[in-house]
């Protein structure tokens, strides 16, 4: 077996599950202000602080919460609520249209309250043009809420530039959000620059379920979840204790050696992209290999449904991740490869391959030998017709 | 083997899926997509497109622990089925869906798909029984009359039938639900789908008017040629029609009118009485045969609707190109685009569909 799919989630690493096993057999809320509840306060915070210095941020500005969807709703609409609470004619979000989900769809949900969401051009690897966030920054000069701006892309794994984002948000004194849950533990990124940001646990081997919304100098947000009162009343709910330790735990490993790591998925990812070159000559590489994140590669078959590879790979034992999203009902092509440019027929054919903590050069090994004749198959099974136009 | 199993999130493809498992195949199963928006088709419609029905098929994969996938074959379906229907009725003809979708989807495009992928067998929850004697695949009638869909099958043709299974023709409805109910699966009870799933609400004429526009025209008595009423689009009627007519007047004897004619290039429907829609003669063209073709002259019976009762009939004329049968006792009420299957007993010997009659 080879499971190359590790951008939708790794291997939980060891020593996580051991830290997560050991809180969970821990009785006590972390919120009492007995032995028990103090035992899983110490535990928190002393999570939080191992945390923020592997990220190089304060200890303060990290809130717990439930994972990178739930980080990236408060870097939207938590923002954009604190921020019109204030100053009510800052009514506009700009981000970029090869957001995850977690951003679009919090964004959109905002237009039905009279939110202008605009969405920053990407050229064809998928990076923003900051030309273009310049020009919408001046139109809506005044207005703009929040900018969101992801810093590794989840599908094709192109990483924005943020620095400059930043640069041209902070003089207007403009917000900026990033969902890093890609990116953390796969690139050097500089938490301390956007305002906000997304990072999920169980990308980097920590438990599902947990996560971290970074907020510097706790930017005033309206809480998503109201209740309790815990963390600084950014997020209400029980502190998920095992959950905390686990992800601390997984970061600590994955902190020891970022540079090694880095140049391991590289190496693993130019072997899947030189390899799958050798046996489908035409293969299409999509997003920017040059500036992308090291652990992934996403690759069109010119002439395969993307489904199709996945079924054969699947019954040969690797595990990989089609370009498109088939949620029950029809494939759509995917909105990162359609704002890119691509056409549906590429977008259908891609499939998207990464490596993680747990790779092995087997893996690689296993998915290269099992590739032609996949392709092969596929080729001969043919492409759908698209959906057109309704009939 | 390696067997494909189509599953659609009813009780008859799961348990299905259910036997081709316990014979010991190496089993994948694969939904088909087949609605361009499934979102906007309410989910409890009695179809097999909602995102409720994909859940069901996923879970009874999961039930039986083998790998489950969607397969979105929605442009095809829109291009070869909903298209092909929509134009149909345009031509004053009257389509099955149900049969377009088992020729070019269910069984052609997955079918070659599927053997392409390295599948040697397609499994359906389809009432039919197959077997093989030396003349090749034989199709035959479900053991229970009333879930039998032999005659939507009729169209496969030798070849796609010896790479087809339906591993619950041989057993009845109830005991069908009896036994997914004994495997946990959680469809046992979930109700038939009757409607032409991507019309869920049932209301054809709705679905067509939205497509093809108002186009009005007269409705006209067969015999005296007068004009009886007016109608909003000859595309809303079917041969052998009754209801609906909102005629201005009964006939002279008060007897009950039919559709008995349609011309889509006039806009004229016609109406008469029962006696003009006896059809002793059908000819139907593009026949697919499912066994070796009899012979001019051979006595057979003849089926033109899902669940119609079958007469007795003979082949009069067969060519490459079309069939003509003559009926022992006359039929009431048949459309041309309806597909007209011949069967020797409980085997289905072909179909064709039909163009003419008289």
């Amino acid at each position: 077996m080879a499971y190359l799919d590790h951008a939708a989630s790794t291997r939980i690493r060891p020593v996580a599950v051991d830290a997560w096993a050991a809180a969970s057999m821990q009785e006590g809320n972390p919120s009492s202000t007995h032995s028990a509840g103090r035992w899983g306060r110490r535990a928190v915070e002393d999570a939080r602080e191992s945390i923020a210095a592997h990220l190089g941020i304060p200890p303060d500005s990290i809130c717990f919460v439930s994972g990178g969807t739930e980080a990236d709703n408060m870097g939207i609409t938590g923002i954009v609520a604190g921020r019109r609470a204030v100053d009510s004619r800052r009514d506009v979000v700009i981000t970029s249209p090869i957001e995850h989900k977690a951003v679009l769809d919090p964004a959109r949900a905002l237009e039905s309250s009279g939110i202008t969401v605009e969405t920053i051009r990407v050229d064809s690897r998928g990076v923003i043009e900051l030309e273009h966030l310049r020009e919408l920054l001046q139109i809506y000069r005044g207005r703009v809420a929040v900018v969101a701006v992801m810093w590794a892309n989840n599908e094709v794994g192109t990483i924005q530039p943020i620095d400059e984002v930043v640069a041209m948000c902070r003089p207007a004194r403009i917000p900026v959000h990033s969902d890093a849950v890609q990116a953390v533990g796969a690139a050097s990124l500089d938490l301390n620059l956007p305002n906000t940001s997304a990072l999920s646990a169980h990308k980097l081997g920590g438990p599902k379920g947990v996560g971290i919304f970074v907020n510097h100098n706790r930017y005033p947000i309206d809480p998503v979840l109201r209740g309790g009162g815990q963390e600084n009343k950014m997020r209400a709910g029980t502190l998920n204790v095992p959950g905390i330790v686990g992800m601390a735990a997984a970061f600590d490993e994955t902190f020891a050696d970022i540079p090694a790591a880095i140049a391991k998925y590289r190496g693993l990812r130019d072997q899947i992209i030189e390899g799958a070159r050798a046996i489908v000559p035409d293969v299409v590489i999509n997003g920017d290999p040059e500036n992308g994140l090291p652990s992934l590669a996403h690759l069109s078959f010119p002439g395969c449904e993307g489904d199709s590879l996945m079924l054969l790979l699947d019954a040969a034992g690797v595990q990989v991740s089609v370009g498109s999203a088939c949620n029950a009902g029809a494939t759509t092509a995917s909105h990162v490869l359609s704002a890119m440019g691509a056409d549906p027929m590429t977008a259908r054919s891609s499939l998207r391959i990464s490596v993680g903590w747990s790779t092995t050069g087997d893996d690689v090994d296993l998915f290269l030998k099992v590739l032609p004749e996949a392709v092969t198959r596929a080729r001969q099974a043919g492409m759908s017709t698209p959906v057109e136009g309704r009939v | 083997m390696k067997v494909l199993a189509a599953v659609s999130g009813g009780v008859d493809s799961a348990v299905a899926l259910a036997r081709a498992v316990a014979a010991g195949h190496d089993v994948t199963a694969v939904h088909f997509a087949l609605q361009p928006n499934p979102e906007l088709v309410r989910n409890g419609a009695r179809g097999c497109c909602t995102i409720s029905d994909a859940h069901d098929a996923r879970r009874a994969a999961d039930r039986v622990g083998v790998p489950f996938y969607v397969w979105d074959v929605a442009g095809d379906f829109q291009k070869d089925v909903m298209a092909d229907f929509v134009s149909e009725y345009e031509q004053g003809r009257t389509p099955n869906p149900c049969i377009r979708c088992n020729q070019h989807i269910k069984f052609a495009a997955v079918l070659d798909r599927a053997v392409a992928l390295g599948f040697d067998l397609v499994v359906t929850g389809h009432y039919a029984r197959i077997s093989q004697d030396p003349d090749g695949p034989l199709l035959s009638r479900a053991i229970d009359p009333r879930k039998d869909q032999s005659y939507v099958l009729a169209v496969l043709g030798r070849e796609n039938l010896s790479r087809c299974w339906f591993p619950v023709g041989d057993t009845t409805k109830p005991e069908i639900r009896a036994e997914a109910a004994g495997l946990g699966l959680n469809v046992a009870g979930k109700p038939d789908s009757h409607d032409i799933c991507f019309i869920p609400d049932g209301d054809t004429a709705g679905f067509l008017e939205r497509r093809l526009g108002a186009r009005p025209g007269d409705i006209v008595d067969v015999d005296s040629g007068e004009v009886l009423g007016h109608h909003s689009g000859s595309y809303g009627f079917t041969i052998g029609q009754r209801k609906g007519l909102a005629l201005s007047r009964p006939s002279a004897d008060g007897s009950p009118r039919y559709v008995v004619g349609i011309d889509p290039q006039t806009r004229t429907i016609t109406v008469g009485g029962r006696e003009h829609l006896a059809v002793a003669t059908i000819t139907a063209q593009q026949p697919t045969w499912c066994r070796p073709v009899p012979a001019p002259g051979a006595s057979l019976h003849v089926q033109v609707r899902a669940h119609g009762t079958p007469v007795p009939g003979r082949l009069a004329e067969v060519g490459e190109e079309s069939f003509r049968v003559e009926l022992a006792e006359p039929l009431f009420g048949l459309a041309p685009g309806q597909s007209c299957v011949l069967y020797d007993s409980d085997v289905v010997l072909g179909q064709g569909t039909v163009t003419h009659t008289g």
